[in-house]
């Protein structure tokens, strides 16, 4: 790579050619007010201006997120004339904002509120006609409220490069422009997947998860029987919440905070994802055996879940029929549980704690009802429950590790642990299937095949005289490519796993912002590497645990022995099991 | 696309082939569909996406950005009433105000009978015949207010 010599502020530095003058001189040690650009290039459209400074051999000011460095190029960021522009830059996208920021569940997190800190933007300079605002809040996902959109297109670039999908775009023109799906609908009238990966790129409270703590308070003042249960992805990143590096696993901070959070039970989601294992593994058997529909593909991610049935209704087929493991989980509490506890499973309240907004539109779910009653009844994103530890006094920090409740669905294997990351699900059900198959354990634990942050992964998996083929995808850009494959009648595979979010649920649009403002002690690098850093976190638990196959756990077989019979059962199916239905794009 | 006839999904799909070897299409595909059909739905915008991989609210975007592009059917008879600053000095307001008071519809709308749209429309280049209004391409130069039912009429009854 060829380098050239530039001057910042006076002082000589040798840089990269080809980068921009932002990148350039944060290598160099400075850090210029920025606002639109994100993640070196992912979305760079040079459209808010607040990165303005002076560069020789440039007509005027010159945003340096997309102006590149040249030979002998100086550059001013601390001129009285830069610094103006950049606060005048942030003045102009605050009179077309709604300003009312301690409404604003952004607060605090807020990247406006924060350039507007530090470019010193403080008075209401320009005031006048605001662009005619639009509150989209039918989803049970995402809330969308034009008032505090900033028009940067992070969140349209990032539903393109981690989908194709692009369900958002720039509307209209001039002082009419907003961000929204196509005809300003709502998210709700368009394929929109409800991952939230728009969420967790937007800069401000633009676009935000929907809340769910007011239906917990009013659940505990209506005495309901709490039961909270957590996603594996959660413990991988609930710290950073607290100030916490990335990839810090906090599993036993985070049930000491639950249950000083008033909740009846504390469990975990991968007693679920074990109990899925053993259904999701021996359907797979099945249709190995008996000539059913293949490849076979996980049902785990809704987000997923949710493209496939508004993009391959002519597929649906091919998913298997299992639920969720937090949907099973619930089916569980409010049957075996509620029986065994002599509790009337309409006083059970069932909260899952997960790192994804799609999972708050899978719960309303009309197949995802078992009696009359949904299976699980809220769900808070792992933002929602820092925030509920926040404002409950706890300090975090301070807590010392507990374990979760051991009673009747307490145990849980590293194969549950690992369904929080790209290749988990498929490593977990390959443990078990190779099980069901032989009659013995595989001699490898690990699938080192399936790890890693590759779009698409494959693996030859040699089970007794056979071999059969398998493949793992995250983000629809990729599940498009084995969905077409399928399609087309050329799929080589037996068992697929998808996963919505890239990286999988650690990268969920529920999860902790990543934001390189907030986050002083992080390395520069950190949105490249911060989905590895959490999935480390969760492959260590995996390492740690004894029991890292889903049908050695011994509370699953007691369930199996004591209620359920056999996997696939009836019984099974009429708790565990559900059904998609293709769907309108633009209903 | 439940909406689209057979013979528009063939044209459309024609349209969208013409192009297949443009790096950036959608400009010349937008053109000849609103120049074949007189306006760009979202049934045809999905139909566009499907066929070019471009996401429907891009080309949503594109269709609102410019004003060439119509959502709606236009009427028979399209008024462009010119609002640049020399027509506009000049009175084009109150003529914008006429027409829409004598047709009984605001700008970018269409009359229930199908007959006349009202544009406004930044400088159509011709100030010195300002205030200028156009007609299905014919230009009506230095219009007055009160010329306005007359140049309706004309058309009504043509």
């Amino acid at each position: 790579m060829s380098k050239v010599n530039i001057k910042i502020e006076g002082y000589p530095y040798e840089v990269e050619a080809g980068l921009t003058i932002l990148e350039a001189a944060k290598l160099c040690g400075y850090e210029i007010p920025s606002l639109c650009t994100f993640n070196h290039g992912e979305c760079n459209q040079g459209s808010c201006r607040v990165c303005l400074v002076e560069a020789t051999g440039a007509r005027g000011l010159v945003a340096s997120c997309v102006y590149p460095v040249s030979e002998g190029m100086e550059i001013t960021i601390s001129s009285p004339k830069a610094a103006e522009a950049r606060r005048t830059s942030v003045e102009l996208l605050l009179s077309n904002h709604s300003l009312n920021c301690q409404q604003c569940p952004k607060n605090g997190k807020c990247e406006l509120l924060h350039v507007a800190k530090i470019t010193g933007a403080r008075e209401n300079k320009f005031l006048g006609a605001k662009t005619p605002t639009t509150v989209d809040e039918l989803t049970p996902s995402i809330v969308r409220d034009t008032s505090k959109c900033i028009l940067c297109g992070r969140c349209i670039e990032r539903c393109k490069n981690a989908h194709g999908l692009g369900i958002l775009g720039f509307e209209n023109r001039g002082f009419s422009t907003i961000v929204s799906p196509a005809e300003n609908r709502s998210f709700a009238k368009s394929p929109c997947i409800l991952c939230g990966q728009c969420v967790s790129v937007c800069p401000t409270g633009a676009l935000m998860e929907k809340s769910e703590i007011g239906k917990l308070d009013a659940a505990k003042k209506a005495g309901k029987y709490i039961v909270v249960q957590t996603a594996p992805a959660v413990r991988a990143a609930l710290g950073e919440e607290f100030g916490m590096k990335i990839g810090t696993p906090v599993t036993g901070k985070m049930v000491a905070a639950l249950k000083r959070l008033g909740f009846n039970k504390v469990y975990d989601t991968n007693f679920g994802a074990d109990l899925t294992i053993m259904e999701e593994a021996n359907e797979l058997v099945d249709r190995v055996k008996n000539g059913g529909v293949l490849p076979m593909i996980t049902s785990c991610s809704p987000g997923w879940v949710n493209y496939a049935e508004y993009n391959y209704g002519d597929l649906l087929d091919h998913l298997s029929s299992c639920k969720s493991p937090h949907e099973m989980f619930g089916a569980i509490v409010k049957s075996y549980f509620a029986e065994k506890n002599g509790l009337d499973p309409k006083d059970i309240f069932v909260v899952s704690i997960m790192p994804c907004t799609a999972k708050k539109f899978e719960k309303e779910r009309s197949q995802l009802v078992t009696n009359g009653l949904p299976d699980v009844d809220c769900v808070l994103t792992t933002r929602e429950l820092g925030d509920l530890i926040k404002r409950s006094g706890i300090n975090f920090r301070a807590l010392p590790d507990e374990e979760f409740d051991q009673d009747l669905l307490g145990d849980y294997t590293g194969a549950g642990v690992i369904f929080g990351v790209t290749g988990g699900v498929m490593e977990a059900a390959l443990r078990t299937a190779y099980y069901v198959l032989t009659g013995h354990e595989h001699e490898l634990i690990k699938f080192e095949a399936v790890r890693g942050l590759e779009g698409i992964k494959e693996a030859a998996i040699e089970i007794g005289d056979s071999t059969i083929y398998v493949a793992v995808a995250h983000g629809m850009k990729n599940a498009k490519v084995l969905m077409d494959e399928i399609r087309a009648g050329k799929s080589k595979y037996t068992f697929i796993e998808i996963m919505g979010c890239p990286g999988g649920c650690v990268a969920g649009g529920g999860q902790p912002y990543v934001k390189p403002c907030f986050l002083p002690n992080e390395a520069p690098d950190i949105l490249d590497t911060y989905r590895a850093k959490r999935s480390a976190a969760l492959y260590s638990e995996d390492e740690r645990l004894a029991i890292r196959q889903s049908h050695n756990n011994p509370q699953i077989q007691q369930l199996y022995k004591d209620y359920l019979g056999a996997p696939n059962s009836h019984k099974a199916h009429e708790l565990l099991h559900t059904s998609y239905a293709a769907r309108e794009r633009f209903d | 696309m439940a909406h689209l006839s057979e013979s528009a999904v063939v044209k459309i799909s024609e349209i969208c082939q013409r192009y297949a070897d443009e790096n950036t299409p959608l400009m010349m595909i937008l053109s000849d569909i609103q120049n074949e059909y007189g306006y760009i739905p979202l049934e045809v915008q999905e139909l566009v996406s499907e066929k070019t991989g471009i996401s429907v609210a891009e080309i949503y975007g594109v269709v609102t950005f410019y004003s060439f592009f119509s959502l709606k059917p236009k009427g028979k008879y399209v008024i462009g009433c010119c609002l640049g600053t020399a027509c506009y000095v000049k009175g084009a307001g109150q003529v914008f105000d006429k027409f829409s008071e004598v047709l009984g519809i605001k700008g970018g709308e269409t009359t229930e009978d199908g007959l006349f749209t009202l544009d406004a429309l930044r400088c159509i280049g011709a100030c010195g015949i300002a205030p200028a209004v156009s007609i299905n391409g014919k230009v009506y130069p230095k219009v007055k207010v009160s010329d306005v039912p007359e140049i309706v009429a004309s058309y009504r009854n043509a």
